[in-house]
């Protein structure tokens, strides 16, 4: 985590606030979702408690807190109560992992009588090597953590919708896995930082020995032009991996009543909210990472904005962490119109039936990845030969 | 170092979820009505099923073999993808791409020979 003290100290507090930064959107998301489906249906929403009803979710947080906490009789109780502190770790995990913006130098400096750095700090938990496979390999097991409620409650509606998520997270997870091959064959790494540092610049690419440059530099090099199948895939793939509709089959009310998590009440239950919403993030981070230039800002490389905050007269150092401020900000603007796509979804769909969501999931989703696979595969090995 | 920063998250995760339940079963106490039904698991007016009692498709355990089976196909392709562009720079592309047909076109087998037999069909 650090070559010493200082930046051991850094590293541990950047992953507890990438961590409350994570449990600190959920209640944002949740007044979105609900004001916002206020307005798709022509509703108003909270609006009561404090400016634009934004102080709903103290209220709500006090009132869980306040609730009785209750497990049933013939829950198995460690499962019982073990489930929701996991839901929270595998969304935390994957979501650390995902670089939002460029990494922040710190020059060297003296304190407490001895010279320290120079530092550079990651924005984002930690770097991993193999990006892709550490996120998809912890985020699915999010699926443990639904059998463990589902099996844990002793309930026959628990059991029913833990084993429907899991089969629904575990079918769509092949689709999702396959959309991605073609993003790995595109930038030939599983490295989240180098994929966002080849979409920088103006679209740009090699073909038969030419380099074809777009006319206008206004054009990024994203990766939603070369994989728009893929990226389709992908997005459908995250919304059943995260549960939501029309995906949300898991806690069909009509049928399961809530689902895995029928028998659980106030803060367990936020607790799994926070794990959903957790997976919406992910989701959206890498839409935004694999697709859409991570931090990138489009018609401007970091170097050119480097250049220009230098210009406006700040000193080395501060123009790098204005740098890294600005393309954080826009990084969340990406970011949160993904969000905001999750959520008019759920509120413009209805929901699938089981049998209809299997199918779309292995008859279609999955041979277009394959499809999409190989059409990426044929293209890159005929233009770059 | 990542190694580190997923155990103390880890770690930091476990011990923060512990503490919110702790504290919730500290704050919220407990209510003096304690009889047999409120202890009860839901259900809707009927005498509750636990999980022993009810029956599940064996649709369940198939689909969750046929995803073993899959995954790991589609784990192959991973290195595939990774190393194709430097197989492609050092001339080896062909034969690496005329492979991965083969792995495709076994895995397109399965796939078809799968719905063919009916095991994704949901009743």
């Amino acid at each position: 985590m650090g070559n010493d003290i200082f930046e051991i100290t850094v590293n541990s507090v950047k992953l507890i606030v990438v961590f409350l930064l994570m449990v600190q959107a959920v209640p944002i998301l949740v007044w979105l979702e609900r004001r916002g489906s206020a307005f798709i249906q022509n509703r108003f929403g909270p609006n009561r408690v404090g400016p634009l009803g934004l102080l709903q979710l103290l209220a709500d947080a006090v009132k869980f807190i306040t609730k009785e906490d209750f497990a049933p009789d013939k829950a198995i109780r460690k499962l019982f109560y073990a489930a929701p502190v996991f839901a929270l770790i595998p969304a935390t995990l994957a979501y650390a992992a995902i670089p939002m913006s460029l990494p922040f130098i710190v020059p060297a400096f003296e304190m407490f009588g001895s010279s320290w750095g120079p530092y550079k700090f990651l924005v984002q938990g930690y770097e991993i090597g193999v990006g892709i496979v550490f996120i998809l390999g912890v985020s699915s097991l999010a699926a443990y953590t639904i059998l463990m409620a589902g099996w844990g409650s002793g309930s026959k509606f628990s059991l029913l919708g833990a084993l429907r998520a899991s089969a629904q997270v575990i079918s769509y997870e092949l689709a999702l896995g396959l959309s991605i091959v073609g993003v790995i064959l595109l930038y030939g790494t599983f490295s989240l930082s180098d994929m966002i540092l080849a979409q920088q610049g103006p679209l740009q690419f090699v073909a038969f020995g030419y380099t074809v440059t777009s006319a206008v530099s206004w054009i990024p090099n994203w990766g939603i032009f070369y994989q728009p199948v893929g990226f389709v895939l992908f997005f459908a793939a995250a919304f059943a991996e995260s549960n939501r509709l029309p995906f949300d089959l898991a806690e069909g009310e009509a049928e399961l009543v809530a689902g895995f998590h029928t028998e659980y009440g106030g803060f367990k239950m936020l607790m799994f909210f926070i794990g959903e919403y957790g997976h919406m993030m992910i989701a959206s981070g890498l839409a935004t990472t694999f697709f859409f230039g991570g931090y990138g800002i489009p018609g401007i490389t970091p170097a050119e904005l480097q250049q220009v905050i230098l210009s406006w007269g700040f000193s080395e150092a501060a123009a790098g962490g204005l740098n890294s401020l600005i393309h954080f900000l826009s990084y969340n603007v990406k970011f949160a119109i993904f969000l905001w796509i999750f959520i008019q979804v759920r509120w413009t769909l209805p929901r699938f039936r089981y049998d209809q969501l299997m199918d779309l999931g292995w008859k279609t989703m999955l041979p277009w990845a394959l499809a999409n696979t190989v059409v990426t595969a044929i293209a890159i090995y005929v233009v770059t030969l | 170092m990542p190694l580190g920063g997923i155990i103390f998250l880890t770690i930091f995760i476990a011990i923060f979820g512990t503490f919110l339940i702790f504290l919730a079963r500290a704050i919220g106490g407990q209510r003096k009505d304690n009889s047999a039904v409120k202890r009860d698991i839901y259900e809707c007016g009927i005498p509750s099923q636990d999980k022993k009692e009810s029956r599940i498709s064996v649709k369940f355990y198939l689909t969750a073999i046929l995803f073993i089976l899959f995954d790991i196909e589609i784990i192959f392709m991973y290195p595939w993808a990774l190393s194709f562009r430097d197989f492609i720079a050092n001339g080896a592309g062909t034969p690496v791409l005329i492979s991965m047909g083969i792995f495709v076109a076994i895995f397109v087998y399965g796939l078809w020979w799968e719905v063919k037999s009916r095991a994704l069909e949901w009743d």
